[in-house]
Order: structure tokens, then sequence, then C-alpha cells
């Protein structure tokens, strides 16, 4: 590594820090109704919408009819965007002709695209429209990411508020998500984006010839507007298929630089209101450095994997699979941001990282997308291990175990290990019986440990909502686009559903006020034990499967065997 | 630990009715109340059919018979710790039990009266209780008055008085009456009573699971079924990375294997003694002479913010006592403790008898030289509010000695024509700012000065609240006495708050106060008009001489009626929550050990070189003798520990009155980090032990 790698990670990690309350402190005004400065620019057609939806943003509803009007949005976002690529050739905006799109595969990807996952089973700039690619996937990549902000407003509105039933209305926290969070934000990011030469047009793709003489295939299309949203939104689907890898997604280290950049942003400054929201931004804070120490951990050791001698090639670091205008740094630190923060989206091959890198990949993934995770949804799912480390841990304050006042009790728990075993369930279980069936083996790429390591990233991916691939599995088969695509729905909504459970029930306690007797999770004691929490009872689970794929490949590596 | 609590801890009696219990407790129904343990079992049936068809395929493997082996003791144990823990509440109640056997009770009827043996008495019985009856069941007197020998149930050897009406007539089955006759009306159904209820909580029949521990056994079988996942998810790992490493499928993982994998992985450690957890802290609330009604409450104990403590008794000894002699201007001192002296030797109370004693402590004076002169005693009465002393002196001229409060005082001198010296005003304005309670001394129409009493604050109660308010517990104090008095005690005795001038009807409202606060109470009583707030407090404790009603609108029963008490129950309720959690991160913490015994063991020969030996070897850190001896390690230490830690969960982790935080560090450093190290160490010195003997 250079002075100059290094450099660019410490600004990273300090741009982040430092943005995070600015952000925050916004986006946490734009959920209490305070006035703040995009409501003269939004502000009417906000008003519009809940006119058109005949909707009273004030009238705020409980758990279940919360969850209830969210489960009803998803399904008809599915449908539609299910529908539109069944019937693409009859649709608009289709300059090149592509064919409707098989059933399992539309499936896969409607689901992939509703749950923030934008896991593509299908190279975009041959099988989509740009009909599909806007009207159904774009507005997917806003409503997805609006829809899991939406959840952790509605988490904290539980835990803060007491003696109520009230989470507040689901509607308006999503146009509100939308329209003041989401959309400015990507106007930003997709000016910039722009300006260092992503395409953004309607035009077909071009033929050229290169200078060989040979004829070349260009993609054009709407990109910039998409890729905004896809990386800010932790959607992370590519509107090419080599996703943030290909130069008219991603032309230049700077585009690069910001495109990771988006990644975390929003996570990142949810941490920031969830504090405000709790009324201590140093509970905030604290799960801010849980999740950067967790980014930091994993980054170092996919750094050290990367840059350590791989003893069958002999030479320092491997740029197979990388772009050169990256190179290392950049693209291990894409790596780790996409998989810590269930994006997806890529900048270089996975399936070629080192096996530490590679493994950090799934690791992160495998806690369950929480370290800054996706939006709302990476704070929501930290919220599921907060519970599980107050009430393990608590106890040994000889107290019923609370969180901000809140008495954690049979619900509560019962509720986080349902969320944690959904995400546990999808990886194991679809993992064996990809490992055990025709089907699934014979889409692997790769021989021995390497082949397990791509199909265990791939159900991880799903279950994490993720969405990015080892790349080595054709997954746009009828098994895969049909596990993976249950995968994703049971990764989404069974932790969604539980987590708003959670938070409906401890709306209604009352809170006990703080003293020296209570468990306090706003320390660094705290910090650490729920680290250990995550890395027991999140990461321990899948040890033997590690060990069985990317461990085991790390060893051989270093005896001199690769696959 | 004390003599006699290892004693009962080892008592062979126990013992052996413990280990034929574990075995009763392997019926599957009784099993499947504890879902951790419950899959043990399975385990264990799943892995002896493996070990007897083996022997009947030829193929015997002793190692799968000594997994068997030591699955079945995991269950055994689990078992045994449960029952001992039973056991132990049940030679407790044994005791108690055996008063009442014998008894029989004389009921009225009409007027006659017929023996009938205890059991059949039924609510609303009445029965004649004489001098040397035991009182037959729970009750209350509805008649006379006696004293009564209460040691049966609550060891105290002092007699205690119950007679009809007010606030001590309630009366306990078991207990003797020892002088005068009483009527008492029974107040519950046979087999209902209070030592029966008591009984039956601590021999477990009628134990019901506590909120908390429903929420820990949802968590324990949550990651039960967690770890299920990735147990059985394996084989196919397995066979996978079998075929690539081009071994044969023969050499998948064999049923026993998995299931030793999936004991080791649940938290059986914590799952086997999560009952035993429970019972005793019953037991260790019952040795303290308090009986909870349900496990409920002594969970809730630990939860307690905010205790409402009764000052008499609680916080200060029962009555004020002299402290300070005052005199007036051109008195000594001693003139005025003799006069003090004087006026009180015919005051019974306990105020008065202060006086004399002061009187005596500090002068020497005696009460016998009075007694020969010629003196007409007055005592206290509830008009003149005074009490005192004519003395004839030689000429026969009457001293009127008179001691009061000081309005009394004052009219009486007013009435002879004397006057009220500025300066006594002031004191005694100043004494009653202090919170001390003045009486003035006169003698004819002359103030002679002024007697402090005061309330005495209980010795160390101070720092017993300092405690508290380190365990972020706040303690208001109630008292019928005036805002001044109160402050000044409350002051003295380091308590958070105060309520004076409190109505039984003011402790309510405080209560829910507190409780709409989101805080949790905690307080004692005694009297019917404490029955309210008693039922809506969280932690209600009744003192055993206590009403029915108080008895019954509490969730604890003191039996001592020592208000002090309270505290007790609170730090028994915080040490079973923080037992319970320290062996759940006990539990957990030892997984990361027993993967990196198992795993490599098991996977020893996957993409193995010529040598034989795996790459995931490498994961074998403590450098087990081989792969059998490191899956028996593994399990026999996941066994071994249950046993172990049984004293732990009986007993209780150690507990010191400080704050979260401190307490936190403390049983994360001994039980989390503990956790993780101490199944290295256990498995590596087991593996040493087995290869050794192989």
């Amino acid at each position: 590594m250079t002075t100059l790698d290094i450099i660019q990670v410490l600004l990273f990690i300090a741009l982040l820090i430092g943005l995070t309350p600015v952000l925050g402190k916004y986006m946490y005004k734009v959920f209490t109704g305070e006035k703040q400065f995009m409501h003269p620019v939004f502000g009417w057609l906000e008003k519009l919408i809940y006119k058109f939806i005949k909707v009273n943003p004030d009238e705020e509803s409980n758990w279940k009819s919360y969850t209830f009007g969210l489960l009803l949005f998803n399904l008809v976002g599915f449908i539609f965007v299910f529908l539109i690529q069944l019937f693409q050739a009859q649709l608009p905006l289709n300059p090149a002709n592509l064919p409707n799109v098989s059933w399992h595969s539309a499936f896969n990807t409607a689901v992939s695209f509703m749950t923030n996952t934008n896991w593509q089973g299908y190279a975009g700039e041959t099988t989509l429209s740009y009909f599909v690619q806007m009207i159904g996937l774009a507005v997917q990549n806003f409503v997805s990411a609006a829809t899991g902000i939406a959840v952790i407003i509605a988490v904290l509105r539980g835990v803060s508020r007491k003696n109520t039933d009230k989470l507040g209305n689901f509607w308006s926290d999503l146009t509100r998500s939308t329209l003041y969070i989401l959309l400015p934000l990507s106007i930003l990011f997709a000016v910039v984006l722009v300006g260092q030469g992503v395409v953004q047009n309607f035009n077909a793709n071009e033929t050229v010839q290169t200078l060989q003489g040979a004829e070349q295939v260009l993609p054009m299309g709407p990109a910039a507007s998409q890729i905004a949203i896809k990386q800010l939104g932790t959607n992370g689907g590519g509107f090419f298929n080599t996703n943030s890898s290909h130069p008219f997604e991603n032309p230049t280290p700077f585009s690069n630089f910001w495109e990771m950049f988006a990644i975390l942003l929003i996570s990142a400054a949810l941490t920031y209101t969830y504090g405000k929201m709790v009324g201590s931004t140093r509970q905030g804070w604290t799960i801010f450095s849980v999740m950067m120490l967790l980014f930091v951990t994993g980054l170092a050791i996919s750094l050290y994997g990367e840059y350590s001698t791989n003893p069958v090639f002999g030479h320092i670091s491997s740029m197979e699979g990388k772009e050169t205008r990256f190179g290392i740094t950049n693209s291990v630190m894409w790596s780790t941001s996409t998989t810590a923060a269930s994006n997806g989206s890529v900048n270089s091959m996975h399936d070629s990282l080192s096996p530490l890198a590679g493994m950090v990949a799934i690791v992160n993934m495998m806690l369950g997308e929480i370290i800054f995770g996706g939006v709302g949804a990476g704070l929501y799912g930290m919220f599921v291990f907060v519970i599980l480390t107050v009430f393990i841990a608590g106890l040994m304050v000889g107290r019923t175990p609370e969180y901000m006042g809140k008495k954690v009790g049979a619900f509560e728990v019962q509720m986080a290990i349902i969320a944690n075993l959904s995400t546990s369930f999808v990886i194991l279980i679809f993992t064996a019986w990809a490992a055990v069936s025709s089907y699934g083996l014979s889409s692997l790429n790769n021989a021995g440990p390497h082949g397990f390591s791509e199909i265990l990233y791939a159900f991880t991916s799903a279950a994490g909502n993720n969405g990015s691939a080892f790349a080595g599995l054709n997954a746009n088969t009828l098994f895969y686009n049909l596990t993976l695509g249950i995968g994703m729905l049971i990764g989404r909504f069974g932790v969604i559903i539980p987590v708003l459970a959670i938070a409906g029930s401890l709306a209604g306690k009352n809170i006990t006020p703080n003293s020296a007797g209570t468990f306090r999770t706003d320390t660094w004691l705290f910090a650490g034990l729920l680290i250990a929490v995550i890395l027991i009872v999140g990461g321990l689970t899948y040890f033997p499967a590690l060990s069985l794929g990317p461990i085991i490949e790390h060893l051989l590596m270093n005896s001199g065997i690769t696959f | 630990m004390s003599t006699r609590q290892i004693n009962s801890l080892f008592n062979k009696k126990i013992l052996l009715q413990a280990t034929k219990d574990s075995f009763t407790k392997l019926n599957p129904i009784i099993l499947i109340k504890n879902p951790v343990i419950f899959m043990v079992g399975i385990g264990s049936v799943l892995t002896t059919i493996a070990v007897i068809s083996g022997i009947f395929s030829g193929n015997f493997s002793g190692f799968n018979l000594q997994i068997a082996i030591w699955l079945w003791f995991t269950v055994l144990f689990a078992n045994f710790s449960e029952a001992i823990a039973e056991g132990r509440g049940k030679a407790q109640a044994d005791s108690l039990r055996k008063s009442r056997i014998q008894t029989m009770a004389r009921r009225l009827v009409g007027d006659k009266e017929e023996m009938v043996a205890a059991p059949e008495l039924r609510r609303g019985d009445v029965v004649i209780c004489d001098a040397g009856d035991v009182i037959p069941s729970d009750g209350e007197v509805v008649e006379g008055i006696a004293s009564v020998d209460e040691s049966a149930i609550t060891g105290e050897s002092a007699p205690v008085i119950r007679e009809s009406g007010g606030d001590r007539s309630a009366v306990t089955g078991g207990t003797k009456v020892i002088s005068d006759r009483i009527l008492v009306k029974i107040t519950s159904e046979p087999g209902d009573n209070f030592i029966d209820r008591m009984i039956a909580l601590v021999e477990g029949a009628k134990r019901q699971k506590t909120p908390n521990e429903i929420a820990l056994s949802i968590l324990l079988a949550g990651l039960s079924i967690i770890f299920l996942l990735a147990v059985v998810t394996l084989p196919a790992f397995f066979g996978y990375s079998l075929s690539a490493s081009g071994l044969p499928m023969s050499q998948n993982l064999t049923i026993p294997v998995l299931i030793a994998l999936l004991v080791c992985l649940i938290p059986t450690t914590i799952g086997g003694l999560l009952s035993a957890i429970g019972i005793s802290g019953m037991d260790r609330l019952l040795q303290r002479n308090i009986i909870a009604t349900s496990g409920k409450a002594i969970e809730a104990a630990g939860d307690v913010d905010v205790l409402l403590l009764d000052k008499t008794g609680t916080i200060t000894l029962g009555n004020r006592m002299a402290t300070n002699f005052f005199p007036a201007d051109g008195i000594s001192e001693s003139d005025l403790a003799h006069a003090a002296q004087l006026s009180s030797l015919s005051d019974e109370t306990p105020e008065g008898r202060s006086i004399v004693i002061l009187a005596k402590e500090k002068f020497d004076f005696r009460g016998k030289e009075i007694h020969q002169k010629n003196a007409v005693f007055i005592p206290f009465t509830a008009q003149s509010k005074m009490s005192g002393v004519n003395l004839t002196d030689a000429k026969g001229i009457v001293h009127q000695i008179r001691k009061g409060s000081s309005e009394a005082i004052r009219s009486f001198i007013l009435n002879g024509n004397g006057f009220f010296p500025k300066k006594m005003e002031e004191k005694v304005a100043e004494l009653a700012r202090m919170g001390a309670t003045p009486l003035v001394v006169a003698e004819d129409n002359k103030v002679l000065g002024i007697i402090q009493l005061k309330d005495i604050v209980k010795g160390g109660i101070k720092q017993r609240f300092a405690q508290l308010r380190t365990m972020g517990i706040r303690t208001v104090m109630i008292t019928g006495d005036n805002a001044l008095t109160a402050a000044a005690i409350a002051a003295e005795a380091g308590v958070d708050d105060f309520m004076a001038e409190a109505t039984p009807e003011d402790k309510l409202r405080r209560i829910r106060l507190e409780q709409t606060n989101g805080h949790l109470v905690g307080m004692i009583g005694d009297g019917t008009n404490d029955a309210p707030a008693l039922a809506q407090a969280d932690i209600g404790i009744a003192m055993n001489s206590g009403t029915q009603a108080a008895r019954e609108a509490g969730n604890m029963v003191d039996l001592d009626s020592n208000p002090t008490k309270l505290i007790e129950v609170v730090e028994v309720g915080k040490q079973l929550l923080m037992t319970r959690g320290a062996l759940t991160t006990f539990s957990i913490a030892n997984d990361v050990a027993k993967y990196f015994a198992i795993i490599p063991a098991i996977a020893v020969s996957l993409y193995a070189g010529k040598d034989g030996i795996g790459p995931l070897s490498a994961l074998n850190v403590m450098n087990l003798g081989s792969p059998e001896s490191a899956i028996l390690s593994a399990v026999i230490f996941n066994a071994l520990i249950i046993i172990l830690l049984v004293p732990l969960a009986l007993k209780g982790v150690a507990y010191r009155p400080v704050s979260a935080n401190t307490a936190l560090i403390r049983n994360l450093v001994i039980y989390g980090f503990g956790g993780i190290i101490a199944p290295f160490v256990g498995i590596k010195i087991i593996d040493l032990i087995i290869n050794l003997f192989a």
C-alpha cells in the first residue's frame, strides 16, 4: 500500500464521520416534521401526493396497520415490475427490441428490486428495456430504500414513545424519505457523475469501429440517474451487467470515490438520526462506532489478504478481476463497503478476491447486513442485535433487561430470534440444498472450496438483501431464480415484520427513568458487548460453513493449492 | 457460604433423593418443559440407537458408545441440578410441615365445641385456642388476646401478641398459643394456607415460569434452533467437500458426531441450570424467612427502583428517646434531670422510660430514692397532656413537678401566674425545627428546662441507603410526622425523599405517581389500611404480624415482621437475575472453544495431502490428541460443567451492592471472559486424560 492509499482510506472515513451528523440531523427534521430547507422545494409535491392517495399524514397507525400498509405497497410494486418484464416487448422505450423476460427471471428481478436487494440474474443492457429499467427498477430503487428508512423511523418512534400503540404513518414516512432525502441526494450525485462522464441519454446502443477495425457495441441509456440512487439507496443493481466496473457507470477514480461514499452515507447518517430520535446522540454514536469498528476491521483484513503474497503466483498482489483505473485499495474498499452496506454494486470481480477478502465480504453479509447496512435495514438489523445484547448481558446487572427504559420481555426476544432465524434459515438451508442437488451444482464455475463459496455467497447475498455476487455462479436458472427470490423475500420481510412488532410492543411500554441501576447502552463497554454478540450469536453459526469454504481455501492457498 | 448451607447442599438424604429424581425426570413429558435439555435427550436416544444398530450390524463403535453415555449424563446432570434445588426446598418445607400433621382443632359449633383434625377445617370455621394449643390453620383472632410463639415459622423465640381487631389479629397455622385464650376464625381452605402454599412453591410443584424465565427460555430455544440449522446442513456442506477432495461419501459425518456437535453448541449449561436457579431464589428468600407468593415477585424485586419505607421500625428505632437536657437560666442540668426523672416515673410510655434512663445514665439518679418520699404520681392523660408528681416536702408544702408538651406546660405555668421564658420559647422552636420533640419540665410556676426527645436512626442504615443509591434505588421515607421533623430525620438517615403527614391514601397516590413515571415500587406494610398500597406496589411485603387483609394484598410475607427486610428482598431479586445472566453469558461464550475443538476434528481428512492431515487442522489450536478424543473431550466438558456449576446456581453469583456498570464489568470479566477461556483449558485437560488412558 502506498501513502496515497492510506490517505484515501482515512479521508473516506473522516468524511463519513463528518457528514453523519449533518445529514442525520436533517433527516431527523424531515421525520419530526420540523421546517427544513427542502420544504419550499418539494412541500407542494408532498401535499399533492397526500391529496392524490387520500392520506392524512397526521393520522398515525399501530404496528399492525403500519406493517400491512408496507406489505401492500411492496406487493403492488412487485406485481407491477413482474408484469412489465413479462410484456416489455409490447411496451414503449425499448429501442433495442429486447424480448419478454422469462417468468422466473422476472419473478427473481421483481423480488430483488422490491426487497432492495438488486440481485441481478440477468445482464441489464441485453435483457431489460429502458422502460423496465426506469419505470420499474429505478422507481423500486427509490421506494425500496424509502421503505427501509420508514421501518427504522417507525422503530425509533416505538423506542422513544411511551404508552401508545401509534408508530406513525407509513405513507407519509415513505413520501418524505423519497422526496426530501433520496430524491435531492440522487440529483446531487447524478449531476456530479454526469460531470465525470457517466452516460445519461435515451439512445439505442451504438455500434462503433475500434482502432483494430473490429465492431463494438457501446451501451447507452439513462445510467447516471439510476446509478446515483442505486448507490445511495444501497440497491446496487447496475445499469450495465458489469456494474460499477463499467467505464460508462464509473469512469474515473473520483467518480469511484463518490460512488463508494454514497453507499455508506445514508446508513451512517441514520445512526445520528437514531440518537436524535431517542433523545441522546451518544446512543447513536455508540451504534455508529460499532459499525465503524466492524467495517474498519473487515477492511483491514481484506487489504491484508489482497496485499499479501500469494504463494501460488509468487507476486505481491493480484490484479485479477480488478480495474486498472481503480487498483487494489479502491477495489477492496468497494468490496468491503458494498457488502457491509447491503448495496451489492461491484467495481471488481469478487470471485477473484483473495480467500480472506472474499471471506470478509461473505461475513459482512452473514452478520445480517448491519455494518451500516442497507438504508434503514442496516440499522433495524442492528436493532435486533441490540435487543439480544441487552437481553443477554442486561440480566447481569440484576434487573429485567431494559433498552432506553423499556423492559425487554418474552415477546421482544421471540421476535428478535425470529428475525435472526430468517437469515440463518435462508443461508444454511438453501446453500445445503444447492450443495447436494444437481441443479444447484450444475451452475458452478469453479471446483473445490471455491465453488462452495460461490453458492454460499449467493444465498448469503440474497438473505442479506445485498445483491452482489461472487459472479462465478450462473444464477439465471429456474432453481436459482426461485430459491434466491424466496430467500430475498424471507431475508427482507422475515426481519421487517418482527422488527415492527418489537417496535409496536415497545411503544406500549412505560419508560423507566435512568439511574445508577440502569444497564447503560451508550458506553464503550456496551459497544464491545454488542460486537461480541454480533460475532458469537450472529457469526458463529456460520463457522462450519465458512471453514469448508473460504477458510479452507485460504489455508490451501498458503500451501500452494488454488481452485 | 455458611456451614449450614454447605451441610444442606451436601446432605446425603437430599443427594440420594435428587439422584433418584434425576432418572424419574427423564420422562419425556417432564423433560419437554425444558426444550434445550429435551433436545439433548432426543440426541441421546438417537445416539444410543446408533450404538445398538452398530452392535447388530457387526461394527460396534466404542467411540459412539462413549458419546452416548456422556449425552445421557448431560441430561441426568441437568435433571439432578433441578432435583437438588427442589430437594433443598422440600427439606425446608418438611420441617415446617411436621408441626401440622398431628394438630387437632377445637371447632366451635353453636355453643358447643368439637374436636376435629386440622386439615378438616374450612374457611369461616371458628376454633378455640387455649394456652398450650397449636393454632390449627391460618386465621384471624376474633375474640381475646394472647401471646403466641411463632418460632416454628420465624425461628424467633420471643413470643408475639395477637389480639382481636387492629393490626395484630392474624395468626398463622402451626404456631403455638403460650398464654390466654383466643377465638380464631379460619381464613384459608384446607391445603391452601400459608405454609401449604409455601411448601408447594418451594417444592416446585406449583412453580410457574416467571416472565424473565420465559423470555430466557425463548432465547435459549431460539439459539438451539439456529444451531440445529447449522448442524443439520453440515452433512450437505461436508458431502460437497468430500466429493471435491475425492473422498467417498461413506466418510460423511455420522449421526453421533453431528449430535455431539449440536449438544456442544446449544446452551445446555444455562438450559440445564435454569430451573435450579429459579427454585433456589425462592429458597434463599425462605432462608430469610420471607415467603413469596410467586416467583414473579422475586424477579420484580430485582427491578424495584423506588422503596417506600416506614420511618418507624425501618429507619428509626421503634420509639423516640430522650437524648439531651436543656436547663433554663439559673437551673443546673442535674436539677433539671432530677425533676425530669421524677415527673416521668409514672409515665410508662417508651418515651417516659427513656427519660428515666437518660437521667440515670447522666447523673446516676435512682428511682428508688424517690419512692420513699411522700409522693403522689400524676399519670399522663389525654386531656392534661402532662405527667408528673406532687411531692410534699418536710414543711408540708406541695411541689408540683410536671412534664409535657410546650403548650400543655405553658397553660400549666400561666395558671400558676408564672411566665414562660423567651429563651426557652426559642429553644423549643429550634428543637422542633431540628426534627426533635421538645418536652418542657416545670416545677409549680417555674420552667426548669427542656428535654429533647429524638428519633434514633438505626445504626448502619445511612450506609445501607448509600449502597442502595449506588445500585440506582431511591428511598422514600413515609412518616406521620410534620414536614419539619420529617425533613430533619430524612437528612440524618440519608434517604432521598420523604412524605410527611402521610395518610394511607397519600401512599397509594404516591405509588401510582411513581409507577406512571416508569418506576417500580417496593413497600412493606402491616395495617389493613396499607392493603391498597401493598396491592398497588410492584413488590408489597406484608408483615406476618399484620392483618389478613394486608397479607393477602402483598405478594410476599415477612415472617419476622422486620421492615428492613425489604432491602434484602431486593438484593435476592437482583442476585437471582444476575445469576441467570452470568450463566447465560458463560454458556454462550463457551461455544467459541467448542467450535475450535470439533470443527478441525471432523474436517481432518478434507483436502488432505499425502500425510492425511487436512488444512483445517490448523484450527486445532488446543493441539488435541486425536479427532475422536477432541469430540469426546468437548462433550465431556459440556456435561461436567453443568454439575460443576450446580453450587453456583444454588448459591447465586457473588452479590455486592454496586452500580449497574460495576456489576456488569465484574460479571463480564468472570463469566464472559471466563466463559471463553474455561472450556479451552477444560477441554485440553480432559483430552490429556483421555489420551493418557487410550
